[in-house]
């Protein structure tokens, strides 16, 4: 039986999650290695070696130390193409390029505003940290202006890059989750019919649902 | 092969560079993004929902996203020109820097560039207070790469892969500015930019700013 491969970082963390949630799909089993974020073991030499930029998550197989969240899901997808939800990450190069037109358009477009979001309206008081009104203002608006993009994708097809659940939809589940469960601004989300239809399809898979379980 | 973009646009020069790396044909077309707005509407916006350039067309596909442009020209024509990415492990480390351009250089170096070299161009004063912040997170990602280029010739393995490509329209704009001495002062990252920046097909993107 193969070693579990190794993940670095709290399951609370979206890029973490985000992880998580891709390994499940395909079957990959896996150990969870706790990081003290808190006590900044993050920032530690030990740490640093296998993420230089002091960020979690990290990965390790037996041949290989990986880190940023996106190259980690689409090496997993690749290596373990025949097991597992096998469409994942497309399973010819153009659903592949389809697939990582959206991963793109997650990481460059989305991300940024609803990370900015949900640190600020979900984690920031938490950590008794002061909110910046003007970031959240202009936080909405970036999302805003996204997500109508998104719900007129999401009229024309029932997934980001086509009629299947792949590594595009995946990559937008943990800032979504906490936007919807962790912020007064889930209407973001529920309030346009696709995407609420989508959010309602794809955060319902049980691998979803798997590491929902683990945040808590 | 269409490109959908503008020879000032970095995004658009990324496509380039891979194109011409590729030795691969292809037609710009020109999208007025200063005087007709012309990517916030259609025919553009068809191509690209979030009106941003670039797009691209081969054949039927059409695809946004310079950086997932890119990735599939690499891999679809893999035999053509130079190789810009690989299959198995070798990616994974490739794919792991493509990922720290695309999120930790990228949206720093696109700031500093916006403030010391677009906004002048648009009429529009420059924020110190945002420079200073932007130009020492730069630092510290380039701290980061200085010591990565000490374990390989270039940031994604020992060859010119799509990693160091993506990174050339940021430094080349930066390289004209106030922080080009970051890239100077640290002897690495400074001898890599110079490789990189000197490679024929970039010189060829250059060469469309100053024809156009």
């Amino acid at each position: 039986m193969a070693t579990p491969v190794k993940v670095y970082g709290p399951a609370f963390s979206t890029a973490v999650s985000r992880v998580l949630a891709c390994l499940i799909e395909k079957d990959v089993e896996f150990q969870l290695v706790a990081v003290n974020m808190a006590k900044g073991e993050h920032k530690k030499p030990d740490y640093l070696k296998i993420q230089p930029f002091g960020q979690v998550p990290a990965f390790q197989d037996e041949s290989i130390s990986l880190f940023e969240s996106r190259a980690i899901c689409r090496y997993v997808s690749e290596k373990y193409a025949n097991q597992g939800n096998k469409g994942l990450y497309g399973t010819n190069p153009l659903e592949k390029a389809s697939i990582d037109q959206w991963l793109e358009a997650e990481g460059q477009n989305f991300s940024p505003p609803s990370s900015a979001l949900v640190f600020q309206l979900a984690f920031a008081p938490r950590m008794k940290i002061k909110q910046d009104e003007g970031l959240i203002r202009q936080s909405e608006e970036k999302l805003n202006k996204v997500l109508d993009v998104y719900e007129k994708r999401l009229g024309e097809n029932r997934y980001l890059a086509g009629d299947e659940f792949t590594l595009a939809d995946l990559s937008h589940l943990p800032n979504t989750h906490y936007l919807v469960n962790a912020t007064e601004r889930g209407e973001l989300v529920t309030s346009r019919e696709n995407l609420a239809r989508w959010w309602g399809e794809i955060s319902s898979r049980e691998s979803w649902k798997k590491v929902v379980d683990m945040q808590k | 092969m269409k490109v959908h973009g503008a020879v000032y646009s970095t995004a658009s020069q990324r496509v380039f560079a891979c194109l011409y790396e590729k030795q691969l044909e292809f037609e710009l077309v020109p999208i007025d993004m200063i005087g007709a707005g012309a990517h916030k509407k259609e025919p553009f916006i068809s191509l690209n929902p979030f009106g941003q350039v670039p797009a691209f067309e081969d054949g039927d596909l059409t695809l946004f996203e310079s950086r997932a442009i890119n990735l599939y020209i690499a891999h679809a024509y893999a035999d053509k020109g130079t190789q810009l990415v690989y299959d198995g492990k070798k990616m994974a480390t490739v794919s792991v820097w493509m990922e720290v351009e695309a999120h930790q250089f990228g949206p720093v170096a696109l700031k500093l560039v916006w403030e010391l070299v677009l906004n002048p161009t648009l009429g529009m004063t420059t924020d110190a207070a945002v420079v200073q912040e932007a130009a020492a997170k730069l630092g510290q990602v380039l701290d980061i790469y200085e010591a990565r280029l000490g374990q390989s010739k270039y940031l994604g393995g020992d060859d010119f892969t799509l990693v160091d490509l993506h990174h050339l329209p940021f430094i080349q704009s930066l390289m004209g500015s106030q922080v080009k001495k970051l890239f100077d002062s640290r002897p690495r990252v400074s001898a890599w930019c110079t490789q990189i920046l000197a490679r024929p097909a970039w010189l060829k993107v250059v060469a469309m700013q100053v024809n156009n």
